[in-house]
């Protein structure tokens, strides 16, 4: 606070804390807190609140684990819930994206901060700057398109005779074909700018040094090149995941009768059920899942919460 | 010779991936020109501007539209100043304090947009402000700022703290201070996170679907029209879309090559 005070003065170190306080109470930490709060009241009336039926419970969260189980596992003799389900089903899918997308880019971003002509990088940079900036929504909408029933897709394939009927793409594995899909294309990027940041940074003469005393090309990545990228894998990690577990439009846009995503329920709640306390009651176990992947990646590799977003 | 092998897969693999992220653009665009019902390329039934004038004369798009702006404006007018400023509060900051700082300050950026959306939504109902652009502005600004203040807080790195104190010294008041030193070096990134704060909160769905009210963006218009029924009109709108990226990135990509051809050319005497 002094060193605050001598370089900015009386006038601009209030004007930055107000600005920040502003930011940090009003548009984060109060708003989580009260979501946390509205989590455990139930839904009422607006002449009710307040009033004796205003009280604490685990309902909420009681209506998430409750319900005819889906099946059961047998011995236990026990099950998971519809939205159980649904939302296990959306946190195993998002991890299979990530891992798929951390698979597909890495050795990409290894050739774009190590082997390309210089030259050429920024062109190269510079074309995926368009898929980003289309925005998510047309990311998502050119694979309805592609994958439409008998679309493009279809029509290609059986053009070139490798199928006759036409397929429904989306109803693939168990119903969420589509849905991966849409998300890894969606999301892919966010995966390769941070590990391409991170290995670009490493020192192309470790790599040399590493290869000229006699490690074979799998050593030198697995004990130079991906030690040094973890701040990026962390991140990129981070960033795939927590897109594709709170998702709504690939969800919607690539959905097949049986695929049904958490963040769709959320909506039911807010939007058709009307009943925002339970809604809140869901998101917050929505943040509670992105907050224990987080500590998750963290932990597991080593870098602190700077390195994860920069 | 082993290692010439793969680095020719690859580059023939860095190639297929930028097919990959391209052509599902390339078809979604080219559909809008195609004359049929469905947004398709295939079969191809003659070429057509009908989509797009259907576009042109969707007067909800345009009102749509017109709500983006002033939202993706207010967020800019929101998040450059809180963002410039939190990011001069966590560099004056060291230890314990500063690390908190920093982490609820990219909280955000690790929160799904739609938690961000109804926390806000729950969050200003108890003050009797109600859903709708203005709510949507304050829960995109929640994490946009934080982009602001990581590329403001990168730009202070390479900042000479000495010029401050040298202003100081000199006679300047800490407001000259900023006016003259402090904001003309931290411009370019004040730019940058403009521009940014700007395609964020156009882009933005999640966090606008829970806040909106009843008003409409683009985006959200677009993403309910997807659900109500779909007619290639919303491709005539992602062609117009892509060609405004296209440019945007041609123009760059020229301006760069003729900087760096400019810094060739006073390099070689």
């Amino acid at each position: 606070m002094g060193e605050l005070l001598r370089r900015y003065g009386k006038g601009l170190t209030t004007l930055a804390i107000a600005l920040t306080a502003f930011w940090l109470l009003m548009l984060v930490i109060f708003p989580y807190l009260d979501l946390f709060e509205q989590s455990f009241r139930p839904y009422l009336p607006a002449v009710d609140i307040g009033g004796p039926k205003d009280v604490y419970s685990l309902n909420n969260y009681y209506t998430f684990i409750n319900g005819e189980p889906i099946f059961t596992i047998p011995i236990l003799g026990i099950g998971p819930s519809i939205h159980t389900w649904v939302f296990l089903v959306t946190i195993f899918y998002s991890c299979v994206v990530t891992v798929f997308a951390l698979l597909i880019c890495y050795p990409l971003a290894y050739y774009l901060a190590k082997i390309i002509q210089p030259k050429s990088l920024p062109s190269y940079l510079l074309l995926l700057v368009i898929p980003m900036w289309v925005s998510e929504l047309l990311r998502s909408f050119s694979w309805f398109v592609l994958l439409a029933f008998k679309g493009p897709l279809t029509v290609i394939l059986q053009t070139l005779g490798i199928i006759t009927d036409p397929v429904h793409w989306t109803w693939g594995l168990g119903g969420y074909a589509g849905i991966i899909i849409g998300l890894s294309y969606s999301y892919i990027l966010f995966m390769l700018f941070p590990l391409y940041n991170a290995m670009s940074s490493l020192d192309t003469n470790q790599i040399e040094a590493s290869e000229d005393l006699g490690a074979k090309w799998w050593q030198t990545h697995w004990r130079v090149i991906v030690p040094h990228s973890k701040p990026g894998i962390a991140s990129g990690c981070v960033t795939v995941f927590m897109l594709s577990v709170g998702s709504i439009l690939v969800p919607t846009l690539l959905a097949s009768p049986s695929s049904r995503w958490f963040t769709e329920i959320i909506q039911q709640w807010m939007f058709e059920g009307q009943d925002w306390n339970t809604g809140a009651a869901y998101a917050f176990l929505l943040l509670i899942v992105c907050t224990i992947f987080v500590t998750l990646m963290m932990r597991l590799f080593k870098v602190g919460l700077a390195d994860i977003a920069k | 010779m082993a290692a010439k092998t793969s680095h020719k897969v690859l580059r023939f693999y860095s190639i297929l991936f930028l097919v990959y992220m391209l052509l599902p653009l390339a078809v979604m665009g080219g559909a809008a020109f195609n004359d049929s019902r469905f947004p398709s390329i295939m079969p191809w039934q003659g070429f057509t501007w009908r989509w797009f004038i259907e576009l042109y004369n969707d007067s909800t798009l345009w009102g749509a539209s017109f709500n983006t702006l002033l939202t993706a404006l207010a967020v800019v007018a929101l998040s450059v100043p809180i963002g410039t400023a939190g990011a001069l509060l966590v560099n004056s900051l060291k230890g314990r304090s500063r690390t908190l700082l920093y982490a609820t300050m990219i909280a955000p950026v690790l929160t799904p947009g739609a938690v961000i959306g109804i926390s806000t939504f729950l969050f200003w109902y108890h003050f009797n402000v109600q859903a709708g652009l203005h709510l949507s502005a304050l829960g995109q600004t929640s994490f946009i700022a934080a982009y602001v203040m990581l590329m403001v807080l990168a730009r202070l790195q390479s900042f000479d703290a000495g010029l401050e104190e040298a202003a100081l010294d000199l006679g300047a008041s800490h407001w000259q201070m900023l006016k003259r030193v402090l904001l003309p070096h931290l411009y370019p990134a004040l730019g940058a996170g403009a521009v940014l704060a700007f395609f964020q909160s156009v882009e933005n769905f999640n966090t606008t679907l829970f806040t909106r009210g009843s008003q409409q963006t683009l985006m959200v218009y677009v993403g309910s029209k997807v659900r109500s029924g779909i007619t290639p009109t919303i491709n005539a709108l992602a062609m117009i879309i892509i060609a405004i990226t296209v440019i945007s990135a041609v123009a760059y990509e020229i301006k760069r090559r003729r900087e760096v051809a400019r810094l060739a050319a006073i390099d070689t005497p």
